[in-house]
């Protein structure tokens, strides 16, 4: 099991998500010839946020192309082009504006390699900017982890560290297995201490990392939320609670071992994330603890998640989006001993 | 056409008067090529190298109708699971050889298993979706043909794709993807279109119109005035050709090759034939078209149309209709053969290829799945 605690200063040299994750497809440009950057706006403007920045301009319109507005097309002419050798990296502009590349992603990327017999593998990186909390109007907010996360055939990463964005998103393009990239939208502009000069060595996909050690309880979370889980943990501080925080990283595969370790450690547990509850991945995680951690539990695993509604108008996504005291009131119903 | 679409497009349209580009040119053909009982036959017999192209095209129709044949008895037998035949569509089926290079690539759909064949995958690797082994018994890189795809015209942008990709690296490979007429309604179809179009993709869209999309006939599909006419939209070259005559599909569709390879964009070939069987074999036709319009379709069935137009032409005798029928016993005997042996089939490839590695869950039910074959193998042995 390794710790590591982001730092979260705004010192000079800091760096934000965004542009990490901007190095780390300039980085895979720059190494390896057959990495082709396709979506929506990603050439001439960089992205609606920006991640493309510059590609287009340093590398060519054939390295960083702009697509016609049609998703399913375009993760379409990346299978053909992975097929041809190629490394596509795909951009979908929104979560919700992902749905129409849905069959080509269940059809044929995440079951390619399975359906040759190993023959024509689909190095595919599916990049999507997930999540809410940035004030969006309706489709701009969805956390659609789950529906990926259940298809058999694709690794689901999402970063949650400035680090992590670099590091993750050059294991998914290095990958030669297709891998849905699920890119927090409201923490690209969250900066840390971060040294592009010398970027941690990339670690391989499918480990989970302990971001704060503790000994009441343990909270499980990813992405969006773990900024709101060590925010969590600091806040129960007052309440005489010792929290850790275990960031998944990456939903599939998922890391049994360090996840077991983490919650047998406390023998309490709580899992959070912004999307709705009910068959999400959440549940998937307290099974899976509940199966692996049952005589070490005090108290059944809870869950804070969004509520099972549609993604709510953003004037009223607070009340929706797990928070603080949420996470503090799940932990206070763990079966505390008086 | 509203206001607002009509100022939008008045505000930025270099000549509001006019489209952008002349659609004439791209227009297709007014009426579907046809070759066979028209002058064109004699011209294709005196070229250099035509009648044994006539010949050829003549031999692999014989044989396509004698896979087709043999498939749905195999699976009247249970040795396939299902099978749609392409009877009825031998032209389309193997004109699609012979338009091709090697290097060049296939796209095909589910009905195009004699395509598959007839570009030299073994009948054995190519039937496995249908006989229900594996999904796709076949190397896709040995014969440069992408596996059969099942959800309709999701293979399109595939081909789209490969062709982008082979021009980028300066290669001067083709890619043909094989769609049928139901499939034009699939949005994947339209998506696949416009990024051919706007890439300027080597691709060759060829769509089989035979009339019937399992029971919803052409006039429920669309209201196009051809389906090559949705070429037009895309900015892209349509053809139209008789998909029952075998030398028009091939110098049509060998024409559309030649142009996407010469970098003059891609082209979308309409060929307009019928499926003389059901569906496939868990269909039921009579209960959607008439006896009447089949008999009118059998009259106008590829292989007799052709032998009959070759032996008029001289181009062929009963020698080559006996060696064709004689290479097409041989395919069917081996067919036979082959599918009269069990597959060798291992469970635990179940797990093999999801990932290059397999994950800690998967490791975790590959050995829940060893452990239950060893007790089913070990309550065996006691038996």
């Amino acid at each position: 099991m390794t710790t590591a605690t982001p730092s979260r200063t705004r010192a000079a040299g800091a760096t934000t998500l965004a542009s990490a994750l901007n190095r780390a497809l300039r980085d895979s440009l720059r190494e390896d010839p057959s990495v082709h950057i396709l979506g929506e706006d990603v050439g001439t403007l960089g992205g609606v946020f920006r991640i493309t920045d510059g590609l287009a301009a340093e590398f060519g319109a054939d390295r960083c192309l702009d697509t016609p507005l049609a998703e399913a097309g375009i993760l379409g002419t990346a299978v053909g082009m992975a097929m041809y050798g190629l490394r596509p990296v795909v951009e979908m502009q929104f979560d919700a504006f992902a749905y129409p590349a849905f069959e080509q992603l269940v059809s044929h990327v995440a079951r390619m390699r399975n359906r040759t017999a190993g023959r024509m593998p689909l190095p595919i990186t599916v990049r999507i900017p997930y999540g809410g909390g940035i004030g969006g109007v309706e489709h701009h907010s969805d956390s659609s982890e789950a529906y990926y996360a259940h298809t058999p055939g694709l690794h689901v990463v999402t970063p949650a560290t400035v680090a992590d964005g670099y590091g993750l998103l050059r294991a998914a393009i290095a990958s030669d297995d297709p891998v849905v990239f699920l890119e927090p939208k409201r923490l690209y502009w969250s900066k840390e201490d971060w040294s592009a000069e010398a970027p941690a060595p990339v670690e391989p996909i499918g480990r989970a990392v302990v971001r704060r050690r503790g000994t009441s309880a343990t909270l499980i979370t990813y992405g969006p939320s773990l900024p709101v889980c060590l925010e969590a943990a600091e806040a129960a501080k007052a309440e005489g609670w010792d929290l850790a925080v275990v960031d998944l990283r990456s939903l599939a595969p998922f890391d049994d071992e360090t996840v077991a370790a983490a919650v047998r450690a406390t023998g309490r547990a709580v899992v959070v994330h912004e999307s709705s509850g009910f068959a999400g991945v959440g549940a998937e995680i307290a099974a899976r603890v509940s199966e692996r951690c049952f005589h070490h539990l005090a108290a059944p695993v809870l869950r804070v998640t969004g509520f099972d509604i549609p993604y709510p108008p953003p004037m009223l996504e607070q009340h929706h989006l797990p928070g603080v005291d949420r996470i503090l009131d799940a932990v206070g119903r763990l079966q505390w001993e008086q | 056409m509203t206001v607002l679409d009509h100022d939008l497009a008045a505000a930025w349209t270099p000549d509001a008067h006019g489209p952008r580009r002349d659609p004439a040119p791209l227009l297709p053909d007014r009426e579907p090529v046809r070759v066979l009982g028209t002058p064109a036959l004699r011209r294709t017999v005196d070229s250099p190298g035509g009648r044994e192209l006539l010949r050829d095209l003549h031999r692999r129709l014989v044989v396509g109708r004698r896979f087709n044949q043999q498939a749905t008895t195999l699976t009247k037998q249970g040795r396939l699971a299902v099978y749609p035949a392409s009877t009825g569509q031998e032209a389309c089926q193997i004109a699609v050889a012979g338009a091709l290079r090697p290097g060049d690539w296939l796209f095909p759909s589910y009905r195009d298993t004699l395509a598959v064949v007839s570009r030299g995958v073994d009948p054995l690797e190519t039937l496995t979706l249908l006989r229900g082994n594996a999904h796709c018994g076949y190397d896709p890189y040995q014969h440069q043909v992408a596996p059969l795809s099942t959800p309709l015209a999701t293979q399109a942008p595939h081909a789209v794709g490969l062709a982008h990709a082979a021009r980028m690296r300066g290669d001067s490979t083709v890619a043909l993807a094989l769609v049928g007429d139901g499939g034009t309604s699939e949005g994947d179809f339209h998506e696949a279109l416009n990024f051919a179009g706007v890439l300027n993709a080597p691709v060759v869209f060829l769509v089989q119109n035979n009339g019937y999309a399992i029971s919803v006939p052409l006039a429920k599909q669309s209201a196009a005035p051809t389906l090559a006419h949705k070429a037009v939209g895309y900015g892209i070259q349509g053809r139209l050709v008789d998909g029952n005559d075998a030398v028009a599909v091939h110098t049509v569709l060998s024409e559309a090759v030649q142009h996407a390879r010469s970098g003059e964009g891609p082209v979308l070939v309409e060929a307009v034939t019928y499926r003389l069987e059901a569906h496939t074999n868990a269909d039921d036709a009579g209960r959607y078209r008439s006896a009447e319009e089949v008999a009118d379709w059998q009259a106008r069935d590829p292989l007799t149309l052709m032998e009959r137009h070759l032996r008029e032409a001289g181009v062929i005798g009963d020698a080559e209709v006996a060696a064709a029928t004689d290479e097409a016993e041989q395919l069917a005997d081996r067919m036979r053969t082959l599918f009269h042996v069990k597959p060798d089939l291992d469970p635990m490839s179940l797990f093999e290829h999801v990932y290059a590695e397999p994950t800690p869950q998967l490791r975790e039910q590959a050995a829940q799945l060893a452990a239950e074959l060893a007790a089913e193998a070990a309550t065996e042995d006691q038996r």
